[in-house]
């Protein structure tokens, strides 16, 4: 396996190098405008970004072509793609590849954070557009902040401040956290902990899982939670992926909820509730940056989307359709791709579409602020038809979903 | 008290599952020298050949639990038939090759046509609910599992130690040689043990749909560990793999309950073991020296 991956790094990392092309001058590089798409294709993040993040693409180009036909800046718009497989040194090596030798402009999406993190300082380095999707972390806007780098959808302070607020004040006030013991979990679970602790609730007790969890076994916690004193109200659990149905399974298992533990989840889409079925969720709150079923709007775009890829949008699905519009808007009110340029009109600037509600590109820090939603899965009985599993609990404004500005960011 | 006879309970039941797929790996590595590289995906398949059985067919999870193994288990002897059988004259690393070459196709074909989500598949509505064993309330479909394991186990042992059939395994995982040397044909036997192998891996799989996340990937998490667990027991010793199964997972549960402060002792709590045992005893803790031919 690790002989296998070994080739592969080593193959792509061939296909790197060379240096910055130049854009001055001309209005638009080669006369034609290159979105690139780079984000996991095969693994644990392509049900929920994936292929249907650059369908969601390809949906933005059609659309502005239709909306500005002639006179659009160029109708030579296209859309690359590669898979980062969740690997850093990967993701470093194709978006360099992307900028350099496919006249990629902008680079969408990348999930896994510390894949987000290396495309960031690729994007710096080349002086080239990058708007992060997928990737949750809370560095993109602070310490590893750069001037072409953009942070479209959520973050770990989102999450935690959504449900660790909103669950601390509703459902109760002490908590038992289980987290994956690597980066993202350890940042979620520090996010979680400040944000309950604000909401005058009390962390009774936290534990990291081991990462990956080969075993599959979450059972030692289960158990450990209602013995727990003071008994927590609620679990706090904050993995991802297939670690979050075996925690969830097991939450079942033992049923916690009939011991009084409720579940909140850290970080949920809704291919995992589809997954998992609504039934094994019922009750369960987490926050969401964007839903379909939400009001009409959402609904129309959420419809289009099925009729290219016979499947609902996640929330990165909508966010990718979304960045990809707002900067094709940028280039044409620019009149060039040029991206100092671009990056000056999009600083600063409010924006409302399907997915940004009350959105506003913060020039500070870059990061893109919105309405964010508390939901809750619902009851199997009300759900009426497929993929329509949460109900909105409310609306957290745009200006308190996301945190202020990093002090850790110069731009 | 209670807490750690919890715990004892739960370190069985992840046991158990080790021990249904090292039991497996043992015979097959006895029977034909052959590491089966691939068992974790007949693992998955067993998943999700339950998942498919009732989504789309509506075949219960108690029909799946006999249907699944005896199709992965039929489908074990034909592939051994068609390609294995083939390679076992020449350096094992061949069918290790082959094996890890299967498991990478059969792994895509299925992402190919499910995807990477996992699927969903409940717990059957008789087993569902807790028990109460006298000390504490037990998920009752997890004492299922534990009680059924065992008594598979014992089967087989008995099948092993008490009949012809088992003699003739017996004799022809330890000395091959010599046991053809007294006139049994062995090789007619290496097909069937290879699919009983399979089956049991099948087994596992759908014994784990209910309560583990059914993906394509989820028997390549579980083969690296169920890996050390054999070599841990002694490759080829049938009863070194179960009592390894079992042995890993409670120390893997003991360790995630009473050294929670420190997580990464019951991640490698498994390799570590597996390296001290192969430096105090090479041949594993149940395994005999290879005889020098």
């Amino acid at each position: 396996m690790a002989a296998a991956s070994a080739v592969v790094v080593l193959l792509v990392a061939g296909c790197g190098g060379g240096g910055p092309q130049s854009s001055g001058g001309q209005k638009l590089t080669g006369d034609r405008i290159v979105l690139g798409v780079l984000n996991d294709q095969s693994g644990a993040y392509s049900e929920l970004s994936g292929k249907n993040s650059v369908k969601a693409v390809e949906l933005a180009v059609a659309d502005f072509k239709a909306k500005y036909g002639d006179r659009a800046v160029t109708r030579n718009i296209s859309v690359e793609t590669a898979d980062h497989q969740n690997k850093p040194d990967v993701a470093n090596s194709k978006a360099a590849e992307m900028y350099d030798r496919r006249g990629v402009d902008l680079i969408l999406d990348v999930p896994t954070s510390s894949a987000a993190l290396k495309v960031a300082d690729v994007a710096k380095e080349k002086r080239k557009l990058y708007f992060n999707i997928g990737a949750a972390t809370t560095d993109l806007t602070g310490k590893s902040c750069n001037r072409y780098t953009f942070h479209y959808a959520y973050d770990t302070y989102m999450l935690a401040n959504g449900t660790g607020k909103s669950t601390t004040e509703q459902i109760g006030k002490n908590w038992y956290i289980l987290y994956p013991n690597y980066a993202f979990g350890q940042d979620m679970e520090k996010s979680f902990s400040t944000a309950i602790t604000q909401a005058g609730g009390a962390v009774v007790g936290r534990d990291g899982a081991p990462f990956p969890n080969t075993a599959g076994d979450y059972s030692t916690y289960l158990l450990k939670a209602p013995t727990l004193k003071p008994k927590p109200d609620v679990l706090g659990t904050m993995q991802a992926g297939a670690e979050l149905v075996n925690v969830v399974k097991q939450y079942n298992e033992f049923k916690l909820r009939d011991k009084g533990i409720g579940l909140a989840v850290g970080l949920m889409f809704i291919t995992d509730i589809h997954s998992l079925t609504p039934a094994a969720l019922a009750g369960t709150t987490y926050t969401d940056a964007w839903y379909w079923n939400f009001d009409q709007r959402n609904r129309e775009f959420a419809d289009r989307f099925r009729a290219e890829t016979g499947t609902r949008p996640s929330f990165a699905h909508a966010a990718n359709y979304s960045a990809a519009s707002q900067y094709l808007e940028a280039v044409q009110a620019a009149g060039t791709d040029d991206a100092d340029t671009v990056v000056g009109g999009l600083e600063g600037k409010t924006v409302d579409d399907v997915f940004l509600r009350n959105g506003k590109i913060r020039a500070e820090d870059h990061r893109v602020v919105h309405d964010a939603y508390l939901a809750q899965v619902k009851p199997a009985a009300e759900v009426t038809e497929p993929w329509d599993y949460v109900k909105v609990l409310k609306t957290i404004p745009a200006a308190e979903a996301f945190r202020a500005p990093s002090p850790d960011c110069a731009l | 008290m209670t807490g750690f006879l919890q715990n004892t309970f739960n370190g069985l039941v992840s046991g158990a599952f080790y021990a249904l797929l090292a039991l497996g790996l043992a015979v097959i590595f006895g029977m034909l020298r052959v590491v089966n590289f691939a068992h974790g995906a007949f693992y998955m398949l067993g998943a999700f050949g339950a998942y498919v059985l009732l989504s789309e067919a509506g075949v219960p999870f108690w029909a799946a639990l006999v249907v699944m193994p005896v199709a992965l288990g039929l489908l074990g002897m034909a592939l051994e038939r068609a390609v294995i059988h083939r390679l076992t004259r020449l350096d094992p690393l061949y069918n290790f090759l082959l094996t890890f070459g299967l498991t990478l196709i059969l792994q895509d074909l299925v992402k190919n046509r499910y995807g990477v989500q996992s699927s969903p598949y409940a717990t059957p509505a008789e087993l569902s609910g807790s028990l109460d064993l006298g000390l504490f309330d037990f998920p009752t479909y997890r004492v299922f599992i534990l009680g059924f394991t065992v008594l598979l186990c014992v089967a087989v042992w008995w099948v092993l130690s008490r009949t012809r059939v088992g003699l003739v395994v017996r004799a022809a995982t330890e000395r091959p040689e010599l046991t053809r040397a007294f006139g049994i044909d062995v090789g007619r036997w290496v097909t069937p043990v290879f699919g009983f192998g399979i089956g049991l891996a099948g087994l596992a799989g759908v014994l784990a749909a209910p309560m583990r996340a059914v993906n394509p990937l989820m028997g390549a998490d579980l083969i690296i560990v169920v890996f050390a667990v054999v070599v841990i027991g002694g490759l080829g010793s049938i009863f070194g793999s179960v009592a390894a199964g079992f042995g890993i997972g409670l120390v893997q549960a003991w360790g995630e309950a009473y050294l929670s402060d420190f997580p990464i002792v019951s991640q490698t709590a498994v390799f570590v073991v597996m390296a001290v045992v192969l430096l105090w005893r090479p041949a594993g803790l149940f395994g005999r020296e290879e005889a020098p031919a």
